[in-house]
């Protein structure tokens, strides 16, 4: 299947090769103003307005309100109606996407962006839903589950039972809600974020560093002395070894929430890249003939993405768990006996 | 940098505050009801089961108790029953040994009756036979010096007189 399609692909590639020299002439001009790259990265950075779809004549666009921090002179909020088309006003400017004060002062950018819209649309989505949720239980007490209720029930005992109590352990109770939030925040704003017209929130770098920083920052609040001991003095390492792994764990603490930053924000983002070379290259070859193939892939890939939509979530809430998991562990002493001395491997709980 | 990976301030700022909030306002009234009635719920079944466990195990000691009941009191009639039988048999062969020895005792007793009237009866006959015999020899006396055969002659007409009655 995969081979067929691969044929139709280069079948498809070479008509559109020879069509090229045609469409060269036709629209020289179109054809070089289409960057897919500047395309795509368009589509999945940030932006201080919200594209929905152009026609010849009209741009549809919402604008959101911009916030602008300008030490010693105030907070300026404005719509971004004012800076479109690269707009001057109240002597702030965008330039690429990015808000300048013209007189070169600093600005501190706080503006509603599409991304904080977005963020704001699945935080009420989360709400209503997860409220509605609860009032299911408080009406229906210890009944079997029914509608929105019974759909979520199975993730969240999900979550509670394989997630949380198997890499926590016994305390893992205070930490269910953050699990939780994140694991339905995560999953809500990567399906949101398929929408089409909608924003690529969860790959956007600042939305997972946030998450990503969070969750360290519970680790070392939890982390109790056996899990610094583990840092300083790792147990069954000859001593001459401690000045190379004291470096090496520290390093670990970093590392673990930035693996978690870079994975779900480099998947969601792939996914979205993917999705719109595919479409671009509709735009690419100028073939109508193209998109079939196009949309072929572009269907897969977004069939995919409904699943990267929630391992993601799975992943970074799983990886959450055991990172605190192993913050609040009880280490025994006996249990480095005979244990080996690889600090990698946690020790074996009874 | 390039833009893709340059974190933001403000998305950044925003993103803290919006998780927070969500995160404080799900906790507490999302996940803390639902996390509570879950564990309600699952402990009401564990309870269910574990009563129906113990029902069953009640139901089934019962059971036992009863079949004891049913198989003791089986013995208890079985063990009534014999004792009746024996009791009824003992009273049987009792009356039975009663009746013969009653029946023996009456025999012996009619025996010696007729043993006392037979002796009366032959002690009378015996007297009535040596009354008679004295009689006929006196009547004999009488008669012998006249004539031999009428002698004879009167001595069985006297025996035919007799009557033994």
């Amino acid at each position: 299947m995969k081979r067929l399609l691969f044929a139709l692909f280069c079948l498809l590639s070479l008509t559109a090769r020879a069509s090229e020299p045609v469409a060269t002439t036709a629209d020289a001009t179109e054809s070089e103003n289409f960057n897919p790259g500047e395309m795509i990265l368009h589509h999945i950075g940030d932006s201080h307005e919200w594209h929905w779809f152009s026609t010849d004549n009209d741009h549809y666009t919402t604008y959101l309100p911009i916030i602008a921090f300008r030490p010693g002179q105030g907070v300026a909020v404005f719509s971004s109606r004012h800076l479109a088309e690269g707009e001057v006003h109240e002597g702030l400017k965008l330039e690429h996407e990015h808000l300048v004060s013209t007189d070169g002062a600093k600005v501190y950018d706080f503006s509603i962006t599409k991304n904080v819209a977005t963020l704001m649309i699945a935080s009420a989505l989360l709400l209503v839903v997860f409220m509605t949720v609860a009032r299911g239980y408080a009406k229906r007490g210890t009944a079997a589950p029914r509608g929105v209720q019974s759909f979520f029930e199975p993730i969240i005992v999900f979550i509670r039972d394989e997630v949380a109590k198997k890499s926590i352990g016994p305390k893992y109770e205070r930490y269910l809600p953050y699990l939780l939030t994140v694991f339905f925040f995560i999953w809500f704003s990567n399906l949101l974020g398929l929408l089409p017209g909608s924003s690529n929130l969860t790959g956007n770098i600042s939305v997972t560093m946030t998450l990503a920083v969070i969750t360290l920052l519970i680790t070392l609040f939890s982390s109790n002395k056996n899990y610094w001991a583990h840092i300083f003095a790792t147990p069954g390492v000859p001593k001459l070894l401690l000045p190379i792994m004291i470096p090496v764990e520290l390093i670990g603490i970093v590392v673990k929430p930035f693996s978690l930053m870079v994975r779900l924000f480099a998947n969601i983002t792939a996914g979205h890249i993917v999705t719109l070379s595919f479409i671009s290259l509709i735009f690419i070859f100028r073939n109508v003939g193209v998109a079939p193939v196009s949309l072929a892939f572009g269907l897969f890939i977004n069939m995919l993405e409904l699943l990267v939509a929630i391992l993601q979530a799975y992943i970074f809430t799983l990886l959450t768990a055991m990172y605190i998991g192993g913050a609040v562990e009880d280490h025994h002493d006996a249990d480095y006996q005979m244990g080996g001395g690889d600090g990698a491997t946690p020790a074996q709980v009874h | 940098m390039p833009p893709l990976v340059t974190p933001e301030l403000g998305l950044i700022f925003w993103q803290v505050v919006i998780f927070l909030i969500v995160l404080l306002l799900l906790r507490s009234f999302a996940w803390k009801p639902i996390l509570s009635s879950l564990k309600e719920r699952e402990s009401s079944i564990e309870g269910a089961l574990r009563m129906a466990d113990q029902a069953k195990l009640e139901m089934q000691q019962l059971q036992a108790g009863n079949e004891k009941l049913l198989a003791e009191a089986r013995m208890e009639r079985d063990r009534i029953l014999k004792e009746a039988t024996a009791m009824s048999n003992q009273f049987i062969e009792q009356a039975k040994t009663k009746a013969t020895e009653e029946g023996g005792r009456m025999i012996e007793q009619a025996r010696e009756a007729i043993r006392n009237e037979k002796n009366a009866a032959l002690a009378e006959v015996k007297n009535t036979a040596a009354q008679l015999s004295i009689d006929i020899a006196e009547r004999i006396l009488r008669r012998e010096l006249t004539d031999q055969p009428a002698q004879q002659q009167l001595v069985d007409s006297y025996l035919k007189e007799v009557k033994l009655n």
